[in-house]
């Protein structure tokens, strides 16, 4: 059953206590937006997770009694959403230039050839579970389960910005070099992060996203940019 | 280097910066959901009062420096306050006490000493330090690569020029916090946490022990985390599937059985389990802490916390907020 608690003083935690799944993402955003709705300028921001919602409050507005009852029809009313509830998702088309350190290694442990690696992960569909770590990280489900790797053994000290990477059930894009375990199996030109924009970051909760091919050449010609090539949008 | 005339728009030239000063205010919010940490102050009790101090905003820029080795110079005539860590100050070679707002005139130099006590300082100026907000807020966040003097996320370095507004004539006189509402940080202190999260899934035994033993600040420390050590670490530590949004003051437990308390830097989405979350107010004293002094931990209701952060936002809210 769907459960809220205190989170420190201005904040509270929503806990779905369903599997994660696209559709629950899509739930959770829902639930969101009608949370902010009800409560309006008290709610701060909020962090959907791939099973919670972490809700930041103004204790200056509200108190957290006065939350929990304003939100309690709310809750005990939550049902997941039908497939045919869920709003469209805003789509994502990724370019990747498959030439990551791991992509051989993955390929031999997946017993698939590296051609066979890219095809599988290029077809995927994926929705966004979850965002953080650092800014405009998005944590992707939905990858094949015929990709699934563990994390690496030893951790790499630096993963170049731009990596497209694999672990477990998941595959996501570094935005920025930084330290990590995951299987590294592409590069993407295009930028995640920028906090002269807003939103500063491209991905949010319950988008959709996918992986497309490109060659050298037009992932040098992609380098750093911010909007995706036209005709590639949806 | 000309003289600008008496009052008008100054600057502060930072000599030296010391171990570390950072530009803070009380943090970024409302872009957690794009993985933005949301970073400001360690700890909010002094810096309010550094502000309230020199009846700034609540929440003004200032400069937090941790272990102290700041030293400045005036170009105009302003007034600064300094609270939190205990650091010697002198003007000119003049000691002053700390806790307290005082006159500086163009040409003078403040040096900040090393703690003494506490772990971190705060030098407000009259008016605040004028810089530029990224995502709304001037909070220096290294790893985010946002906010401080240049907007992208530098400490401050030897040679900045630190802008404010005038304020040579703000004030007649000096003045210090009652000494009552001064914290004595060498005492060992008592943090309220509120049990939530993952903390049911801890074993009864388990659960006294972090509330029973003394825990140590561990060297490993910084504004992401304080890491707290003990011989003897939680056991039977819970797992946790997925990943969740998480905040300063979360404490979590990886397996290793020694607790991490996320500080202002922390990410947005953390994976270890949850065993509660500090007091707001208690967090800025564990961050005052220095590397292995010793903290306990004792248990608190959210009514008990929300009513005493709603009475130090009713003390240092300036201007008061406007009615809902």
């Amino acid at each position: 059953m769907i459960r809220i608690e205190p989170a420190g003083a201005e904040a509270a935690l929503i806990s779905f206590e369903r599997p994660p799944s696209r559709l629950l993402s899509s739930s959770i955003i829902d639930f969101a937006r009608r949370v902010e709705a009800r409560l309006g300028a008290a709610v701060l921001d909020m962090i959907p997770g791939w099973d919670t919602l972490l809700i930041h409050y103004s204790l200056r507005r509200i108190d957290y009694p006065s939350l929990e009852r304003l939100l309690g029809p709310m809750l005990s009313d939550w049902r997941e959403l039908d497939t045919g509830q869920v709003r469209t998702a805003r789509r994502h088309e990724m370019p990747v230039w498959y030439v990551g350190e791991d992509l051989a290694e993955v390929a031999e442990a997946c017993g698939l050839s590296v051609e066979e690696v890219i095809e599988r992960h290029a077809a995927g569909d994926y929705y966004v579970g979850a965002v953080g770590f650092v800014p405009g990280y998005a944590y992707l489900g939905g990858l094949d389960p015929l990709l699934v790797r563990p994390r690496r053994a030893t951790p790499r000290t630096l993963v170049p910005a731009g990596s497209v990477a694999i672990a477990e059930h998941q595959t996501g894009i570094y935005p920025q070099a930084l330290p990590g375990g995951w299987n590294l199996i592409g590069r993407c030109p295009t930028r995640l992060y920028d906090p002269s924009r807003w939103p500063p970051g491209r991905f949010e909760v319950g988008d959709a996203v996918r992986f497309y091919a490109i060659d050298e050449n037009e992932f040098h010609a992609l380098d750093g940019e911010w909007e995706m090539p036209v005709g590639r949008v949806k | 280097m000309t003289q600008r005339k008496k009052g008008g728009t100054g600057a502060l030239e930072l000599l030296e910066p010391g171990v570390l000063s950072l530009i803070q205010d009380r943090g970024r919010i409302g872009s957690q959901r794009f993985g933005v940490s949301r970073s400001g102050v360690m700890d909010p009790h002094a810096a309010a009062w550094a502000n309230r101090m020199l009846d700034n905003p609540a929440g003004s820029p200032l400069i937090e420096v941790t272990l102290g080795g700041l030293r400045l110079r005036a170009r105009e005539d302003t007034w600064l306050a300094f609270t939190g860590a205990g650091m010697a100050l002198h003007l000119d070679g003049r000691p002053l006490s700390g806790w307290s707002r005082f006159a500086i005139r163009a040409g003078q130099t403040l040096s900040v000493g090393f703690a003494s006590s506490g772990q971190r300082g705060y030098l407000a100026v009259r008016g605040g330090f004028l810089v530029e907000p990224k995502l709304g807020s001037v909070a220096t966040h290294a790893r985010n690569r946002l906010g401080g003097l240049h907007g992208d996320g530098r400490p401050l370095a030897r040679g900045d020029l630190l802008p404010h507004p005038p304020g040579g004539d703000a004030f007649r006189l000096g003045a210090r916090v009652p000494w009552k509402m001064i914290p004595d940080y060498r005492e060992v202190p008592l943090l309220r946490v509120l049990p939530g999260g993952d903390h049911h899934l801890f074993p009864t035994a388990q659960v006294e022990r972090f509330f029973d033993q003394r825990w140590q600040v561990s060297a490993s420390s910084d504004r992401m985390g304080i890491r707290l050590c003990h011989e003897r670490p939680l056991r039977e530590v819970p797992s946790r599937k997925m990943s969740l949004g998480i905040c300063p003051g979360a404490i979590q437990v990886p397996p290793n059985g020694e607790p991490i308390v996320l500080m202002s830097d922390c990410q947005t989405m953390g994976g270890y389990p949850l065993f509660g979350w500090l007091h707001p107010l208690d967090l800025g004293r564990l961050s005052q802490v220095p590397a292995r002094q010793e903290v306990r931990f004792a248990p608190i209701d959210v009514e008990t916390m929300q009513a005493e952060l709603a009475r130090f936002n009713d003390f240092f809210d300036h201007p008061p907020p406007q009615p809902y």
